[in-house]
């Protein structure tokens, strides 16, 4: 005991410098887990937050209920159609900005760079504004630009369907700017040389792109692909402040059901255990993406 | 890759860039111009590109028929707790770059395990947490959960273990005391790293959504994106005021952003992502 508060008055200084980040980080991403893990058992709901002794422990019941209830298997299914669709398009659309972008060095590829970039920086609700009018299907200007050539109409928010597309799409055009500097970065670091000999050796563009450029991005591929795909589990914002999981469920991720059960309906332990569920399709889907890098490791030439 | 690059291939990749660049702004180009219309131009079945009859009202009416001057002021104050983040963060990150003490290693990849953790899972008992400490609906509760993060950790790590050890024991030599180094040696030094974080610090204040909407319940607690998420609910069908709190929120970080575009998207390369 005296030994440990010894160390502890020798390194004061240390510790001093990192107490206020790691209590806020114990305080609210440590124990919000523990606590999460703990509710989930439970019925916690508004009573229960009044007085503890409302709290009556459930077992598994949550989680039981929650694989029987509709709406959380809907959200479940929403959510696979955005990572299915969302994740590759993220991957290969900001993979493809980046390698076009990589071609020149003057102000108008800088110009592009910063374009491509500025959805990235823009706040998610003023997104959804802006995205709510355009998608409007009297008003919006999409629909006049189409009705411009001469197609009818879309109901881009209104149909279950339509929806999630139009929500992928706004998502889409939201991530490319951060995951292309990404790829940017990565592409400054591939050798000149390489390009170069293969282009003595008289290697078309084609084939120096698919044997030189893509091969060498691959720990980024992987880097984007993964927080990609992460992000896309989690899809949240958009969903809730564009449609609010309407229409009839149809765009309901289970961020949103989480979100919806616990702070709109107050059934904190039901919106916990959904949350649980979440936590570990991420941790089990990481676990597979890195298993699965291990086998093809990097090209290294 | 400029070698022996022809000028018809560069003109596609030039063609292709700007088509894509045109969706990418049309977006941004469309909100402007319609906050400018007065309501009947925006619900025209024949909508013209430039405003016919600008005007200022929708403007106006953030701040008259809603409260955008309140929101604004709660927004600034979350950034300025954010920049008070941002020294947590690089004062943890000097201690975990340049000290040795016990228990540093596991702690710091503590810290980086908080990255994984997704906010849906801690949102429900991180306002749990805050109802016992009867924080909700109150500016702390807003602002403690967010204020630190453990990307802006690591990226102060990387830049401090580059400090050369010999500085920083000259500065003890001259009798500085361990604050006054890192106040008056190691920020200094920090500045490039200090630049880029102090930015993207400012836009993550500005942009921040997820604390507020949960803790405030208050309408006067709200922030610029909390607010304008009500304005959507309660003038759902009134685009011109809506693309006006748009503006409002998305002009001034896209002017910042222009200026130091260079040193946020660098920052980027630098954290070592690559």
């Amino acid at each position: 005991m005296q030994k440990a508060w010894q160390s502890l008055v020798k390194h004061r200084y240390p510790y001093l410098f990192i107490a206020p980040t790691l209590i806020i980080l114990f305080v609210f991403s440590f124990i919000p887990i523990l606590v999460a893990v703990f509710i989930s058992f439970t019925n916690m709901n508004l009573a229960g937050l009044a007085d503890w002794s409302n709290v009556e422990f459930k077992g598994v019941d949550n989680f039981v209920q929650l694989f029987s209830d509709a709406v959380f298997r809907k959200s479940m299914f929403n959510t696979l159609i955005y990572v299915v669709v969302g994740v590759p398009l993220v991957v290969i659309v900001s993979m493809a900005i980046a390698i076009l972008i990589n071609q020149g060095t003057s102000w108008i590829f800088k110009t592009f760079r910063v374009i491509y970039y500025m959805p990235s920086i823009t706040n998610i609700v003023a997104i959804a504004v802006i995205w709510g009018y355009l998608y409007n299907s009297q008003y919006g200007l999409i629909n006049h630009m189409l009705e411009a050539v001469g197609i009818s109409p879309v109901r881009w928010l209104q149909d279950p369907t339509i929806a999630k597309f139009s929500l992928i799409i706004m998502a889409v055009w939201k991530a490319i700017g951060l995951n292309m500097i990404i790829f940017l970065a990565a592409l400054q670091g591939i050798p000149r040389t390489y390009y170069e000999a293969a282009q003595i050796d008289g290697a078309s563009r084609w084939q120096q792109l698919m044997r030189i450029t893509v091969p060498l991005l691959g720990f980024a591929t992987f880097f984007v692909s993964i927080t990609t795909l992460i992000g896309w589990i989690q899809f949240f914002e958009e969903p809730l402040v564009m449609t609010k999981g309407d229409p009839l469920n149809g765009t309901t991720s289970m961020a949103l059901f989480i979100y919806q059960t616990g702070f709109q309906r107050s059934d904190f332990g039901y919106a916990a255990a959904g949350s649980i569920v979440l936590f570990a399709i991420i941790i089990l889907v990481t676990i597979v993406q890195f298993k699965a890098r291990k086998k093809d490791s990097d090209v290294e030439y | 890759m400029d070698v022996r690059v022809k000028p018809v291939y560069r003109g596609i990749v030039i063609l292709v860039l700007l088509i894509g660049a045109v969706a990418m702004c049309i977006p941004f180009v469309w909100m402007i111009l319609s906050s400018f219309k007065p309501e009947s131009e925006v619900t025209s079945l024949t909508p013209s590109f430039w405003p016919q009859q600008p005007t200022m009202h929708n403007f106006e009416r953030l701040f008259t028929e809603m409260n955008f001057g309140g929101y604004l002021w709660n927004t600034l104050i979350i950034v300025f707790f954010s920049f008070i983040g941002l020294f947590l963060n690089a004062a943890a990150g000097y201690a975990f770059a340049k000290f040795k003490f016990p228990g540093r290693n596991v702690l710091y990849y503590l810290v980086l395990g908080t990255m994984m953790i997704p906010s849906q899972v801690t949102m429900i008992p991180v306002y749990l947490i805050l109802n016992e400490m009867s924080l909700t609906n109150t500016m702390a509760g807003i602002v403690l959960p967010g204020m630190v993060n453990a990307f802006g950790i690591f990226l102060f790590r990387q830049f401090m273990t580059t400090i050369p050890n010999d500085l920083i024991e000259a500065s003890r030599l001259d009798g500085a005391g361990e604050v006054r180094t890192f106040f008056q040696l190691i920020i200094p030094i920090a500045k490039p790293i200090f630049a880029v974080q102090g930015i993207l610090t400012f836009i993550g204040g500005w942009n921040s959504f997820l604390w507020p909407l949960i803790v405030a319940n208050d309408e006067s607690l709200y922030t610029l994106s909390v607010g304008l998420q009500l304005l959507k609910g309660q003038y759902g069908g009134d685009f011109a005021i809506q693309m006006a709190g748009a503006s409002f929120m998305v002009i001034p970080i896209l002017i910042i952003f222009i200026f130091a575009q260079r040193h946020i998207i660098e920052g980027y390369t630098i954290s070592g992502m690559k």
